[in-house]
């Protein structure tokens, strides 16, 4: 730990009181499926956590280091193919393929960081759309990887080898648990490092990071590998939970702000905004397309429009701002 | 590949290419007014295109009497758009950035779901018009006429565009965006130049909306693709920049006319996105991009 953390004994007790929280918070997402047997119900859940986790995957990126990507559906496509490419063709264990996919995602992450960080702004984030695009549109039409049909991850035995569950899914929730809170336990350690203060100052100022030695470049690649790491993860996750993957579900710019919209909504650059913004979003987004928008007629589309609306301009800094505003230590909110 | 193949290609990517200008220099204007990137702004596209297709249906008059309309509602348009939620978006004393896109964003998708539930999901487009499936075969190059009114009348518009900067109100809008804290010191009301320019640049897209109509079907979705390629075209060009609009506007849509005809037409857009990285690499603030 540098002398930064040690300074402030306050920043420290703040640090460890989130650990507890969190450490109660895991307990109670480990007790919480058992008693629910209804499907419906759990498949939200591990689809809300999933997205928790990919959430504060973007958020190291977008949030910590204030690099705004509506493109993090490529790293998680690149996940979902390369793990589900070495399990259906290679025979492969999915443990090893997640970490491979995750590997891969954060290779192209700097490889797209290298030539895009030269951009900042409106700029940067229209670049990595388009990066998105490109990858999109030529997986759409490689038939190695399935092109536009798709791959169907073929059923190889229940097992935690496999990670292929058909009788119970409730394996699949303590997989997206275990990924979530690993995503928010290195975004924790991270917020503390020294890497995590080189971030901050390059998202709140470009221009007096430099003069004070800060390296923008170099921070802002191991941001983004990170981030494509953690996103990549989540998309072999998905590749497996569903047991299909094609373009249109997991490379798709739809996705991209999928994942980037709980940590908007819940807060930017807090260890809580991802997970709050997800535990809002996701199952009103679920419940109001299985309820509302199972005719098509577009009435969900108008209530998450709405809402997203409405989040950014009555609480700016986020749904995280309610919980400091109960606690009463709000700084000024709008 | 035969003469006449060349010149056709290089023409079908004129005439898509004007469309695209005119779409990206309305989201250029409101940019380079007040630093909002409008990622609505192909929706109030699509909101022209149903505009235009109801007004037909209604009283069977053709798209080209209905075009002033249509540009007047998608004025009183965006000036609503910009009273109600951009007003308050830049106002906010945190994350503004963060919160202009994913207002825009935000209102994108309420737009798409309002018309999906107005309108269905379905195809649709307007059949009768005067200029409806004709075309022209000028020395064997062969050309629709509603495309080339769209070309023609795209041109007119950013005619249009230059004829208003000359104006009392197009210098006042030169002189927010230079300087958006001093105007106000020489009796220039910010808040009714930037809530004007909302309505221009929605006009704008609205006129790009109205001729696409012509030839082109209209679905809730329409606006995503066409406003993925205009994010690009400003960017290409520069943002807040008109000229740089119009040139790379024409550039995106030659590069996409020729690459349909070398690789397949499915990657099609590979091609634009692909030049549009390379020249970002060496302009990072695009072609004409002063900001």
């Amino acid at each position: 730990m540098d002398r930064t953390t040690g300074m402030n004994s306050s920043i420290t007790r703040r640090r460890r009181r989130e650990l507890v929280v969190a450490g109660v918070l895991l307990a109670i997402l480990i007790v919480l499926p058992l008693p629910i047997h209804d499907v419906y119900t759990r498949n939200l859940i591990i689809i809300t956590l999933l997205f928790a986790g990919l959430s504060q995957g973007w958020n190291i990126l977008g949030g910590y280091c204030g690099q705004i990507s509506l493109g993090h559906s490529l790293y998680f496509g690149i996940g979902a193919y390369v793990s589900t490419m070495m399990f259906v063709g290679g025979h492969i264990p999915p443990p090893v393929g997640m970490v491979a996919g995750g590997i891969v995602a954060a290779a192209a992450a700097l490889l797209v960081g290298w030539p895009v960080f030269r951009l900042s702004g409106h700029y940067y984030a229209i670049a990595t759309v388009v990066v998105q695009e490109i990858g999109y549109l030529l997986a759409l039409n490689w038939d190695f990887i399935g092109g536009a049909s798709g791959i169907y991850v073929p059923f190889r035995g229940e097992s935690w080898l496999n990670l292929q569950f058909r009788i119970d899914k409730l394996p699949y929730h303590y997989l997206v648990l275990g990924f979530a809170a690993v995503t928010w336990l290195v975004a924790w350690w991270l917020e503390g490092s020294r890497i995590g203060f080189s971030w901050r100052a390059v998202k709140d100022d470009v221009v007096a990071a430099r003069s004070l030695g800060v390296r923008i470049f170099h921070s802002k690649m191991v941001a983004t590998a990170v981030s494509g790491f953690f996103t990549g993860v989540g998309g072999a996750i998905f590749g497996l939970y569903v047991g299909y993957i094609d373009p249109d579900s997991i490379l798709s710019g739809q996705l991209a702000i999928l994942i980037a919209l709980p940590a908007v909504l819940g807060g930017v650059g807090t260890l809580w905004g991802p997970f709050i913004g997800a535990a809002v979003l996701i199952p009103l987004r679920e419940l109001s397309s299985s309820y509302l928008g199972s005719s098509g007629n577009g009435v969900d589309l108008m209530l998450y429009g709405a809402l997203i609306m409405g989040v950014a301009l009555l609480r700016p800094q986020g749904l995280v701002s309610l919980v400091n505003l109960v606690r009463g230590r709000a700084h000024g909110a709008a | 590949m035969a003469l006449d193949t060349i010149l056709q290609v290089v023409i079908s990517g004129l005439l898509m290419g004007l469309i695209y200008a005119l779409v990206a220099a309305g989201l250029s204007l409101i940019f380079g007014l007040m630093d909002v990137v409008n990622f609505a702004h192909g929706e109030l596209m699509m909101v022209a295109m149903y505009a235009v297709f109801t007004l037909w249906q209604m009283t069977g008059l053709d798209p080209f009497i209905l075009l002033p309309v249509v540009a007047a509602l998608l004025f009183g348009l965006g000036v609503a758009i910009y009273r109600l939620l951009i007003a308050r978006a830049l106002s906010v004393r945190f994350n503004r950035g963060m919160v202009q896109i994913f207002v825009t964003f935000g209102l994108a998708i309420f737009i798409r779901g309002f018309m999906q539930f107005w309108y269905g999901g379905e195809f649709r487009s307007i059949t009768t018009t005067w200029l409806a499936n004709r075309t022209a075969n000028v020395y064997g190059v062969y050309l629709p006429l509603p495309q080339v009114a769209a070309g023609v009348v795209c041109l007119a518009a950013f005619a249009g565009l230059l004829a208003i900067s000359r104006t009392e109100f197009g210098r006042a809008l030169e002189a927010t965006r230079e300087d958006r804290e001093a105007v106000a010191l020489i009796g220039i009301d910010r808040d009714r130049i930037f809530a004007l320019g909302w309505g221009l640049g929605a006009a704008t897209v609205g006129v790009a909306g109205v001729m696409l109509a012509g030839f082109y079907y209209v679905s809730p979705n329409v606006g995503a693709n066409f406003a993925l390629i205009a994010y690009v075209t400003v960017a290409l060009g520069g943002f807040g920049s008109m000229f740089g609009a119009l040139a790379a506007g024409l550039l995106i849509g030659e590069v996409e006319a020729i690459t349909a005809q070398i690789l397949e037409p499915s990657l099609k857009q590979v091609g634009m996105f692909a030049i549009y990285l390379a020249v970002l690499m060496f302009r990072p603030r695009g072609l004409f991009g002063k900001i």
